[in-house]
């Protein structure tokens, strides 16, 4: 990995800047190393979380006056739009919600909650938004996109084969970012402020003077113009917080500049790229540091320091995109997975919390619960027991906070990784990746048994194979064809995402993001499948009950008949987890044998979140005896009430998929309500911290804990189609709450809610 | 395209409420299977002498639950079998042995090993369960004895009625009980359960002169349990065991039980019984504080 040289910056004790006053230098001042600079100058932190501050009356009176907005947001879907600017990193003037009572500044437009159209990605989707929500498309941006200015939706229909078209169209490969920006890519906005913009170009031209020594072929020059663009965006991204009135070409002084000049860098991006997940990094340490040294100093209070972090957080909160609804309906509402990671051990052993990863948490208190920006505490059992607590009780009040296991990403991206997205892991500043969707793969069984034909439309979509013979389904018959049809899968699919990036690459590249990366990075080609739990009930039900295939008059096969019980994936029952398994290492084995654009490694992930409900829609009735339509399982949980043994016997299975095979992530939600995690307050937050250790340690990679509260099982009664998956134990008894009756529901209500707890 | 898909693929997404899905439980997760235990099938001799050897036990079911069963998340393990009818019962498909699954107790025992990381983490461990676990008194010592061989936590949750099933050995090796104490009347717990009281109060007596740990669990069934001399009765013999029992739980009754009752074909006599009202809960675990009692 190239190390990107800072110049013009000697460390002898005499020379060093005056914003470094106080930092144990090291090989980070000679060179952009936002690592080094953080073993060499945090403090581990741990104590409780008795230290932390509530919200001051200044943060109180910003929120509420956001609040008001929010209700004409939702009414609308959108508070505002700007139809008329293509949104760059200077396109819009500077926007506050209240200048003068505001510390750290700065919005995607001019006013808040007012989004901007970013039409790079793909401008029927502008449009199509515009409509949407009552807005007429400028006709001059409409003309320069349409005649002018080809965007990366264009790009990648002007080179998809027919295959992909097909497989695309009958959504067995489904959610693919080529109408829109593919995000997952995490600028390592620390450098903004430890370096300042200045520094971040001198060392931009010194990666361009190495290219220029190269000979001028495909990858150098692509290298070049990539190169020139990331100077010109550090420029603009000076010039944008110049309209601020900051000059951030040198580094930051003080906490409080530190966070805004990281948050600079985050909004040049969120300004230039509607990206599916633009996240945020791994932030809080990197920031505590100031923190630490204002606080030493005697500049702030503990109060002033929170006050800094809840300002900062009440920004990423109304990160906002113009999308479609359709967009949404494919993501569940209107996410932005600003995504902070926090927490984890460090390489050396020494924990990564400090205080400011408390902070960070506490703002779901200041401010109250919120889904972004995406708390996401790393996971170790190793982590300080008042960490831990703080983060079990944080869980169970707010529900905002999800898990990752620090020690399989520590293992395979070292101590300075974060999540993209959900459950995508990276290298900050060193990896990005090209974000793949997913293939369903239940569809490609279906297509296995009916010969390539499409169970929903009868549409020949894979080649021609032979379909299943006889009524009653062969396990070792049904096994070799669904291994030929993941074959041509595996190929479609590969071949559709190098299309879909090599244009993105080309049309709307992420400028700012990836100058704020060193010049080598690694590049992931991150796969991923959907219907895991369907797939794998199915093919047990084939080989453990009789399963009869029911076939229309022209032979299709569209409904099966099942007899005898069958192991279930989500009990902790090797004969159901050995299948899941074997199919995560199957089709990531069949993905690897194709090469992709730019050499990107190959991943996978196991991850739908809530796109659950789309693909099950869009896929026929399957062995395992889901009806048509039915949604699957979201990410890797198991089946919707086939998981009977437990809440961690379910995470159990799930932990049993290899985290090597699947290293964009494995995605599991749990959902408890708090008298589940135990009588007193106490027992439910150290009930809960044993939970995630266990899973932790039997190598569960994400869990995403769900602590339900009254409102959301009153939503639950009133939107059962919202909650198939909700299951709540009740005096020892675990039911699943959308099929109770109405009279039961209230019981569960308030025994769960009244109890003395 | 055929008619069939047609229908099926507009509208949705169908969940089909109340709709058995085939191969899994889909009413409730409580007392759902025995995955990943493999059934013992032997001719009717083998059987009968691995049954008395302890080698071989009728299980309804296991789980892993947090929270409830004794501290910290465990290993649940639902022995099918009971002496007692409880009119209550939410799992009357435990009261008859044959119900079960033949299941071998070393395989048992290798889940349980297989969860000591869990039980460790979490500071849990093995509860016996049922039914009434002590229908099967040789197959519960080879559990109690094999966990306790792994260094794990036990309990077993008993309603007392067999209690001197449970020897001195036995209970060396047993944590925790949890004890089901139905009733405080004699003539009310013969009407909820159709057995005697005295072989619970023996049994708890025994576990007090031990000083064993104990949990005590009282299931509050408006117009069968609720009186207040029965309540008290309860109370009061809890508090005689003295320092041995830890906690009180006072469990609300609830329906969800019903259904099974249907299903198994079995005449169920609360249909018509409300869950008791909030102000009902907390007058009778006021009367188990008022005698000094830590009770949820």
């Amino acid at each position: 990995m190239s190390t990107t040289a800072v110049p013009a910056t000697a460390h002898d004790e005499a020379t060093i800047p005056a914003a470094w006053t106080g930092f144990v230098v090291g090989p980070w001042a000679d060179h952009v190393d936002v690592r080094d600079f953080i073993q060499r100058n945090y403090t581990p932190y741990e104590g409780d979380s008795a230290f932390l501050a509530g919200p001051t009356a200044r943060t109180t009176r910003i929120w509420d006056r956001l609040s008001a907005m929010f209700p004409a947001e939702r009414e609308k879907g959108v508070y505002d739009v700007d139809p008329k600017t293509p949104s760059t990193i200077t396109s819009h003037a500077p926007g506050y919600i209240a200048q003068d009572d505001e510390i750290i500044v700065g919005l995607q437009t001019d006013a808040p909650l007012k989004r901007a159209i970013m039409p790079n990605g793909g401008y029927r989707m502008v449009e199509k938004s515009l409509e949407t929500y009552g807005y007429e498309p400028d006709p001059v941006v409409s003309e320069i996109f349409s005649k002018y200015r080809k965007t990366h939706n264009d790009g990648v229909f002007d080179v998809y084969p027919p295959a992909v078209r097909a497989a695309r169209s009958s959504h067995i490969i489904t959610g693919l970012p080529d109408a829109y920006g593919r995000g997952r890519i995490i600028g390592d906005y620390r450098r903004v402020a430890l370096y300042g913009v200045d520094a971040l170009i001198a060392a931009k031209k010194l990666e361009r003077a190495e290219l220029d020594m190269e000979r001028s072929v495909e990858d150098v020059i692509r290298d070049r113009e990539e190169n020139a663009e990331q100077i010109r965006a550090l420029g603009e991204l000076k010039q944008m917080a110049a309209s601020y009135g900051y000059d951030i070409s040198g580094p930051a002084t003080s906490g409080r500049e530190a966070v805004q000049w990281l948050y600079f860098g985050y909004l040049a991006a969120v300004k230039e790229q509607n990206g599916a997940a633009m996240s945020l990094g791994r932030t809080s340490t990197f920031l505590d540091i100031y923190l630490e040294r204002d606080l030493a100093a005697g500049t702030i209070t503990e109060e002033q320091a929170q006050e800094i972090i809840d300002d900062f957080v009440i920004k990423l909160r109304i990160v906002r995109f113009l999308r479609t609804p359709e967009y949404d309906a494919l993501f569940s509402g209107d996410p932005t997975w600003v995504t902070e990671s926090i927490g984890g051990m460090g390489e050396d052993g020494r924990t990564l919390v400090t205080k400011t990863s408390f902070r960070y948490l506490q703002t779901l208190y200041n401010l109250g619960p919120a889904p972004e920006p995406n708390m996401t505490v790393f996971w170790s059992e190793a982590l300080p027991a008042g960490f831990k607590e703080y983060c079990a009780q944080v869980s169970i009040d707010t529900s905002a906070v999800q898990y990752e296991s620090d020690d399989l990403i520590r293992s395979d991206w070292g101590d300075d990784a974060a999540i993209a997205c959900c459950v995508s892991p990276m290298r900050v500043g060193k990896q990005m990746q090209f974000f793949g969707a997913r293939v369903n793969l239940a569809k490609a069984l279906l297509y296995a048994i009916n010969g390539g034909r499409d169970e929903v439309t009868g549409k020949q979509v894979a080649p021609v194979t032979a379909p299943v013979e006889g009524d009653v389904l062969d396990y070792d018959d049904v096994m070799a064809k669904f291994d030929t049809t993941m074959d041509w899968l595996a190929q479609t699919y590969v071949d559709a995402l190098n299309c879909v990036h090599y244009m993105h690459d080309k049309y709307a590249y992420e400028r700012i993001e990836m100058a704020l990366h060193d010049r080598e990075i690694l590049r992931t080609l991150a796969c991923g499948i959907a219907g895991l739990s369907v797939v794998a009930d199915s093919l047990s039900a084939i080989k453990h009950a009789k399963v009869t295939a029911l076939r229309t008059t022209d032979g299709l096969v569209t409904e099966y008949a099942i007899e005898g019980d069958f192991p279930t994936y989500g009990n902790d029952d090797d004969r159901a987890d050995d299948i899941a398994v074997w199919i995560v290492n199957t089709f990531m084995e069949k993905i690897r044998q194709y090469p992709t654009y730019r050499k990107a490694l190959h991943t996978q992930s196991v991850l739908t979140i809530t796109s659950n409900v789309v693909y099950g829609k869009a896929t026929g009735s399957t062995p395992d005896g889901r009806r048509a339509g039915e949604p699957f399982a979201p990410g890797a949980n198991p089946m919707n009430g086939r998981d009977s043994h437990g809440m961690l016997a379910s995470a159990l299975s799930v932990a049993k998929l290899p985290y090597s095979q699947s290293q964009d992530g494995i995605s599991l939600t749990s959902s408890v309500v708090p008298s589940g995690l135990g009588r007193t307050r106490e027992e439910q937050v150290t009930n809960l911290v044993g939970l995630l250790d266990a899973y932790t340690l039997s190598n569960g990679y994400h869990m995403n804990v769900n602590v339900l509260n009254r409102e959301t099982l009153l939503d639950a009664m009133e939107h059962p189609e919202n909650y198939p998956q909700l299951t709540i134990r009740v005096s020892g008894y675990a039911v699943n709450f959308v099929r109770l009756t109405r009279e039961q529901q209230l019981d569960v209500l308030s025994r769960t809610f009244h109890g003395a707890v | 395209m055929t008619t069939q898909t047609e229908q099926r693929s507009t509208g949705a997404p169908v969940v089909a409420l109340g709709t058995p899905l085939v191969g899994g439980s889909h009413e409730r997760a409580h007392g759902a299977g025995t995955a990943g235990l493999t059934e013992v099938e032997a001719e009717r001799s083998a059987r009968l002498a691995a049954v008395r050897a302890g080698d071989l036990g009728s299980v309804h079911s296991w789980e892993l639950v947090t929270a409830v069963d004794g501290p910290g998340t465990r290993l649940t393990v639902f022995l099918a079998g009971c002496p007692l009818r409880c009119l209550y019962c939410h799992n009357p498909d435990t009261m008859e042995m044959r119900r079960g699954t033949d299941v071998a107790a070393d395989d048992l025992l290798a889940r349980v090993a297989r969860y000591r990381g869990v039980m460790k983490a979490t500071g849990g461990g093995l509860t016996i369960s049922g039914g009434e676990p002590l229908m099967q008194p040789a197959y519960v010592r080879r559990l109690l004895r094999g966990a306790k061989a792994m260094d794990v936590h036990t309990a077993v949750d008993t309603s007392g009625f067999l209690g001197a099933q449970l020897s001195d050995a036995m209970l060396d090796e047993v944590d925790l009980v949890l004890l089901d104490v139905k009733s405080g009347l004699p003539e009310t717990y013969k009407r909820v359960t159709g057995q005697d009281l005295a072989p619970t109060l023996a049994f708890g007596r025994r576990l007090a002169a031990r000083g064993t740990r104990t949990w005590i669990r009282f299931v509050l069934v408006p117009g069968l349990t609720d009186a207040v001399e029965n309540v008290d009765a309860v109370a009061d013999y809890v508090a005689s065991l003295g320092e041995c029992v830890e906690r009180v739980e006072v469990l609300p009754f609830h329906q969800m039980g019903r259904d099974k009752w249907d299903e198994l074909g079995m005449r169920y006599e609360l249909g018509d019984t409300e869950p008791p009202s909030p102000e009902l809960v907390e007058r009778v675990r006021g009367q188990f504080r008022a005698r000094g009692l830590t009770t949820f």
